[in-house]
């Protein structure tokens, strides 16, 4: 159980918004008791129970498995997506990362793609959206040949899971001084392009996604690489290199059918 | 009490013929009549997810519903270790009628035999389906799939995607989803939950929901309601569930008339990070795939307080390989579970708490060496180390047990139909598959057939029989489930107490565990019985939930839950004391053998109990539904 000599006090900056037109602000509020075992979300929601109990509300964020997979929360620590741990979601960071006195800003992902919902929360949709344009393989349920008939290189599969890790939580717009969506999209294309059964959508499916990026209003790639430190599964900017290639010969040998974008074929 | 209301449904003859003679059989909707009809699907989970899609690819108008932000973050996303399925890729033995018996053993003869079979021949064509959608499962050199072993079984059949299986399963699900949303034939609404069943002429033709962003409370009709809606583990307020997860959408359909199965089926994960302090949120599962190389042990003496690595191999019991020597460290989760507890009780746990036992990969890392180790599960291990703050690749992993699934749900017929006619449910939502306890990687398994399998056919017989839009949106049923939803909002924000929802729902959180836990005596579930009413009550008069109703409102949505769990919670300890033997996950300390092990009593309680809604001043009333065993022959469990 929690030890309290170790316990530490934490100033907290914490953007408030009311909603998506309404202005911000910075608050600050003291976390006292923090135990180095608390999640950073742990820690929050002493600070929201303590909130509750002034009467005042509680601060809004976005979270759900609180174990580094369903992609849901969404803070900016100090300055950086999830915190100051590489490969490692807020719900992952600890309290132990942090020393006693420290004063944290925490912020919403900021990016024109991802408009504030309330406080720490937004609406990330635009990523469904870019997927819808494509981030799939066209197979109905039922058509499937037997799993065995079609082998896949072991390399091409460990590559392709690589790229399909991607939890879609968006940091890495949030990280991106463009805002742009590309490490998210580049992930997707990546691991559909890299297995044998991605290949009849390929260059259809790359045109596809990159359109609705933009549509979507998400930035341009210009290679900064922040993306890639962000990420909390750690994909690389590898997958962007595959994606300029595919989206290249996509856009040389594609059909006019295939620019459209959006369309689910 | 009668049995008259539980209709399983089951087709005649013998039980590998069972589904293609019932498929057969069913009524088929026209193609160009699909279109006209509308069929809502709460939940986006494996189970939703793959139905949505299915149900939007055969033509259906499909309205969907999630509570996350995007479909793709339902819970399933969370499950690590695997899929089973009985490809018999690896030449073992296996076959679909062993993934069938051990599912019926493993579930420790409470489940319905001709849905477990249906199941594990549909376990074969969803490694088909994954694979050609993308899912990027663990391959041998050779390009063909890899298998590994998990609990409860001794063949390998468990496909896996490294420790994030549910996660690629999903996210193939969801890829469905979405190109059918594209399409047109799925609307999806998410940030949005389900508060209410719409039953007219004694059928279900919609949902009241609340759209979590604008707080704004509305109706949605249809011509079936399919309910993937998951469990409801965090009754328990710890367990591994995600935040969100919740009993509600069951509950109010429970409410309008669907019968509950065996609520108190609930399954303890024997591995998990231990609890670190009382602001925990939730707890974390290490997959149980890490027992294939991780060996389970405790000093041999109590109260022996030395660091692991000084407590050499003569002063180690490693228990599970001593008590189960022919499954060892893959004993099924309910057995491992108790002999944890048990060690703990003994005064041999581990860590500060004294709550723990090693997980200890030295051997395993000895002979395959490291890189191996962290090939097969090096996420797991840098999660753990996340964590802990400790590393496992040099310590030993401190686990114990923890809520994780519950194989209790709505009570569905062989059709996954509710007693509620139209109101389908799939997935962890409904009772069917598990018996008393599931088996690893069965989850994923039965999520997808129930989705992309299952449903597709059986809706269609149903739909066949009904008028499409029979339903009158404005009628009196209709506006009282959506003004009585607006009225419990209303509710809670009145009160304006003293205690957080959180407060309330820790205390549930203890009762549940302390008293219809690990081990359940009559004492203590009376003893709960009788609390829990008493804190619903308090939770009425004194929770203080700030904010307005039409907004963004994260306390509101907690609130709503906690309330529902606090009503589910009696039931759950009315069925556990009812039952008056142990099985599986259902442990009554009255009801062992003298080692210590699960007794079973065939005699008196062969049979799903299915509770009956009657009224808030009412007790439910119980209905059984026999279970027979024509194939499986009634045998005492045992892994020794």
């Amino acid at each position: 159980m929690s030890d309290k000599a170790r316990d530490m006090r934490i100033t907290l900056r914490v953007w408030r918004q009311a909603g998506p037109g309404a202005p911000g602000r910075f608050e600050t509020y003291q976390a006292e008791r923090v135990s180095p075992d608390m999640s950073f979300l742990e820690m929050i929601d002493v600070v929201n129970e303590d909130l509750i109990g002034r009467g005042q509300e509680p601060i809004a964020f976005d979270h759900d498995c609180r174990e580094g997979i369903c992609g849901m929360c969404s803070m900016v620590i100090d300055g950086v997506p999830h915190g100051p741990h590489r490969g490692t979601t807020t719900c992952q960071l600890h309290m132990r990362s942090f020393a006693d006195g420290d004063t944290v800003t925490v912020e919403p992902f900021r990016a024109r793609g991802f408009p504030v919902v309330r406080d720490l929360a937004v609406d990330r949709s635009a990523l469904d959206r870019i997927i819808q344009a494509g981030g799939f393989i066209g197979v109905a349920t039922g058509n499937a040949p037997d799993a065995n008939a079609m082998p896949v290189p072991k390399e091409a599969s460990d590559r392709a899971m690589d790229a399909a890790q991607c939890i879609g939580c968006g940091a890495c717009v949030a990280a991106c001084p463009n805002a742009s969506a590309m490490l998210f999209t580049a992930a997707k294309v990546t691991h559909l392009g890299l297995l044998p059964q991605g290949q009849p959508e390929r260059y259809r499916r790359v045109l596809g996604m990159v359109t609705q990026m933009d549509l979507e209003g998400f930035g341009g790639c210009t290679n900064f690489g922040e993306c890639q430190e962000a990420c909390p599964k750690e994909i690389g900017v590898w997958t962007i290199a595959r994606l300029n290639a595919d989206y290249l010969k996509g856009t040389v040998t594609a059909r006019d059918d295939a620019r459209a974008g959006g369309e689910a074929g | 009490m009668s049995t008259a209301r539980l209709d399983a449904k089951v087709p005649g003859g013998p039980i590998a013929d069972k589904w293609d003679r019932h498929k057969f059989e069913m009524k088929l909707v026209n193609p160009a009549n699909k279109r006209k009809y509308t069929i809502i699907v709460v939940g986006t989970g494996l189970a939703g997810g793959s139905a949505a899609a299915s149900l939007g690819e055969l033509g259906y108008n499909v309205l969907n519903f999630c509570i996350q932000d995007s479909p793709r973050r339902a819970h399933s996303i969370a499950a690590q270790g695997g899929i089973n399925a009985a490809k018999n890729y690896q030449n073992d033995g296996d076959s679909v009628y062993r993934l069938f018996y051990d599912t019926i053993k493993g579930g420790d003869f409470r489940a319905r035999e001709a849905n477990v079979y249906r199941l594990a021949e549909a376990s074969v064509s969803i490694i088909d389906q994954c694979v050609a959608q993308g899912v990027p499962f663990a391959r041998e050199y050779g390009g063909l799939l890899a298998n590994r072993s998990f609990g409860g079984a001794q063949v390998s059949r468990t496909f896996y995607a490294r420790g994030q299986t549910g996660q690629q399963l999903l996210l193939g699900a969801y890829s469905a989803l979405e190109r059918q949303i594209a399409a047109g034939s799925v609307t999806m609404q998410a940030r949005t939950e389900m508060l209410d069943l719409i039953v007219q002429d004694g059928r279900a033709v919609g949902i009241v929901v609340r759209d979590l962003v604008s707080g704004k409370v509305e109706s949605h009709f249809g011509d079936a309601v399919v309910l993937a809606t998951g469990g409801y583990g965090n009754v328990f307020y710890l367990s591994t569930n995600a935040k969100g997860s919740n009993v509600t959408a069951t509950w109010r359909a429970y409410k309008r008339g669907a019968a509950f199965g065996n609520p108190c089926y609930t399954q303890i994960h024997p591995t998990c990070i231990p609890v670190s302090g009382d602001y925990q949120s939730k707890l974390t599962l290490m997959s149980e795939s890490l027992r294939n190389d991780g060996r389970v042990w405790v000093p041999k003496a109590g109260g022996d307080k030395r660091r692991p690595q000084d407590i050499p191999e003569s002063e180690r019991d490693y228990y599970l390989e001593r008590k189960y020597p022919s499954f060892g460290n893959l004993s099924p989760r309910d057995i491992a579970s108790r002999a944890a507890k048990e060690a703990c009780d003994e005064g041999r746990g581990v860590g500060e708490t004294g709550l723990g036992v090693y997980l200890d990969f030295a051997d395993a890392i000895k002979r395959l060496g490291e890189a191996k180790i962290r090939e097969r599960y090096g996420n797991l291990f840098d999660m753990y180390e996340r964590i802990t703050g400790e590393n496992p690749y040099r310590l030993p992993m401190r686990i114990f047990p923890a809520v994780h699934y519950t194989m209790g749900g709505l009570w569905v017929d062989y059709n996954l139909m509710s007693t509620v006619p139209g109101l389908f449910v799939l997935g962890e939502a409904n009772f069917s598959d598990h018996g008393a306890n599931r088996l690893g990687a069965s989850a994923l398994m039965q999520g997808l057939a129930d989705g992309y399998f299952v449903i597709p056919y059986t809706i269609g017989n149903y739909l066949a029989q009904v008028k499409p839009g029979s339903w009158a949106a404005g009628a009196a049923e209709a506006r009282a489930a959506e003004s009585g939803a607006v009225g419990r909002i209303d509710r809670l924000l009145g009160i304006n107490g003293t205690r957080t929802v959180d407060s309330f729902h820790r205390e549930l959180g203890r009762i549940m565990w302390n008293d219809c836990g690990m081990a359940r005596k009559a004492e203590g579930l009376r003893n709960a019985i009788a609390r829990i009413p008493e804190l619903r009550d308090e939770f009425w008069r004194s929770v203080r939930v700030l904010g307005r109703g039409e907004s963004f409102n994260q306390s509101l949505e907690k609130a709503g839950r906690v309330a529902d769990f606090l009503e589910f919670g009696e039931l759950m300890c009315r069925d556990a004391l009812h039952r008056e033997e142990s099985c599986g996950g259902h442990f009554r300390v009255e009801h062992q053998t003298p080692d210590g092990e699960a007794r079973r009593n065939d005699e008196q309680f062969c049979y799903v109990a299915a509770w009956e809604y009657r009224g808030e001043a009412a007790e439910p009333a119980l209905h059984r539904e026999p279970l027979h065993f024509e194939n499986i022959k009634l045998a005492t469990r045992s892994y020794k």
